[in-house]
């Protein structure tokens, strides 16, 4: 079952096309990477997924994004709702200025929260959801930038949790940490995989390799190949994919 | 490989010019003080002035004073910082938002005296509210909302983007991530701009000759904004220039001195509160 399609998508900055006719599904409870040299359009395209490109001037966007059969750019959807369901963590971890628990309570905040217990309980499991909880049980109040970059992403990640969503979006989530907070965070990503759908933009070929189920190729604003992780990394069907995972470009 | 004689003059010329800006500026303030403090007086401080008892004080001027700053605060920061979050947060049309801080930039440089005069014109003639309070305030307002404005948007340009992203891909609305993050990130440029706000209002007195009048009653706050009445900048111009009360006027002068070292003061703590938290 999809959870998420592209059909026929277009998307244009002004007047450069950066995303040319992409079609690609993604299963429910799986965790598929996308990969591909820096400008091909991978994170552009994990950001159509939530409309976060709304945010920048000049961007139009053509062809669907079907969630659960519905088309987010429909213009009776409610984007907020949207984005409830289908959450985000971004490159460089980014808590705000808040304790740690507020933080990850802004999400249930925001959508209309209140009651004290049912909060504790969503930054609870959240933080333990996100292998965080033991680290920071004791100083909940503390400023989350006092946090260690790998804490504060996993906290980023608590944080997108919180709202209960469906899908998790990750744009190059381990760029900026280092091997350490990067191979928990990888381990997170297994782990989340049963109760979410995961969409993992990377630049790493051996995270996408030991994460993900599904490995998206882009090159140049096209979707060159999609397929089986394992496969798409054993045998390419084609040329370039080929080229571009046994290191000859990118 | 000696020393040129050029760098040798120009060392010596700085050094001449800092002693001078340095005894200049403490000079000045030791003057003023001096001569200020033996003239003030609890009598002077607490009392108004009465012709029957030949008495000066400056009570009213005082009062009026905080009258003044507060009605301008209430109305200035509201329309400044909301100006601010249009233009930083919300506004799409480049060219609109260029022709505004153009015109805002514009204003921050325009001598209050043709504030007062477009304050008189506007205020107290057009809209009917006579010389008073109320019409001089307005006029402030008019004056310090560039600088509101500007410092407002300073510190919001400083708000780094990433926590705007982490907040709507939460799907918190427009409105819930300006006050939630945007706002609290940025409220030491806001008060900045209030603290500056304050030091201009204090000092302002030509375009308040204009607009608010010269009166020395003592009025209760909803009375004073319908009736004419000196701030102690005003006061200082009328005892000296028209009085010859020279030891009152510097009496005033020390008093207003005092307060602009205070707000410095406070300015500068508040900054460095605001850095050891970030």
């Amino acid at each position: 079952m999809n959870i998420i399609e592209s059909k026929n998508l277009d998307l244009f900055y002004s007047s450069h096309q950066a995303l040319k006719n992409i079609n690609l599904s993604f299963p429910e409870n799986s965790v598929s990477a996308l990969i591909g040299p820096s400008g091909c359009g991978k994170s552009t395209f994990l950001k159509t997924l939530n409309r976060m490109n709304d945010l920048i001037d000049g961007v139009k966007v053509t062809g669907q994004i079907l969630y659960n059969g519905k088309d987010i750019y429909a213009s009776d959807v409610d984007v907020n709702e949207l984005r409830k369901d289908v959450g985000m963590v971004f490159q460089k971890p980014n808590p705000f200025m808040m304790s740690i628990y507020d933080n990850i309570a802004y999400g249930p905040r925001t959508h209309g929260i209140k009651n004290k217990a049912v909060l504790d309980e969503l930054v609870e499991s959240s933080l333990k959801g996100a292998a965080l909880w033991d680290e920071v049980k004791d100083r909940l109040k503390k400023s989350a930038l006092g946090l260690s970059g790998g804490q504060q992403q996993r906290l980023c990640i608590a944080r997108a949790l919180a709202v209960k969503p469906k899908v998790l979006l990750m744009d190059e989530p381990t760029s900026a940490l280092d091997p350490i907070s990067t191979s928990k965070i990888e381990e997170l990503v297994v782990t989340l995989k049963d109760k979410y759908t995961i969409v993992i933009v990377t630049h790493n070929m051996q995270q996408a390799l030991r994460i993900s189920d599904l490995t998206a190729f882009f090159l140049l604003g096209n979707l060159i190949e999609v397929g089986k992780t394992e496969e798409l990394f054993s045998s390419p069907k084609e040329k370039k994919t080929e080229d571009y995972i046994t290191g000859r470009f990118g | 490989m000696r020393k040129k004689p050029f760098d040798i003059y120009m060392k010596i010329f700085c050094y001449i010019s800092i002693i001078l800006v340095g005894l200049l500026s403490f000079s000045l303030v030791c003057y003023v003080l001096v001569k200020g403090a033996k003239n003030i007086s609890w009598q002077l401080l607490s009392t108004s002035p009465s012709y029957l008892e030949e008495r000066i004080g400056i009570l009213p001027d005082i009062v009026n004073t905080i009258y003044l700053v507060i009605t301008t605060l209430i109305v200035v920061l509201p329309l400044g910082v909301g100006a601010a979050i249009y233009l930083n947060e919300y506004a799409t049309n480049r060219k609109l938002t260029s022709l505004i801080d153009f015109a805002s930039e514009t204003l921050a440089g325009i001598p209050s005296i043709i504030y007062g005069l477009a304050g008189m014109l506007i205020f107290c003639q057009f809209l009917r509210l006579k010389t008073s309070l109320l019409s001089g305030s307005l006029t402030l307002v008019m004056m310090t909302l560039p600088t509101v404005i500007r410092t407002t948007q300073e510190s919001l340009k400083t708000v780094p983007n990433s926590y705007r992203e982490g907040a709507f891909a939460l799907g918190a609305g427009k409105w819930r991530v300006v006050r939630t993050v945007v706002l609290p990130s940025s409220i030491q440029g806001i008060l900045t701009g209030c603290i500056l706000s304050i030091g201009r209002i204090l000092g302002e007195s030509a375009a308040l000759l204009f607009t608010m009048g010269f009166a020395h009653t003592l009025n209760n706050y909803f009375t004073a904004l319908g009736s004419s009445g000196a701030t102690l900048t005003v006061a200082l111009y009328v005892y000296a220039k028209e009085q010859g009360e020279f030891g009152v006027a510097f009496a005033i002068a020390a008093i207003l001195l005092i307060l602009t070292i205070l707000i410095n003061l406070i300015t500068f703590f508040l900054e460095r509160h605001f850095e050891r938290r970030n």
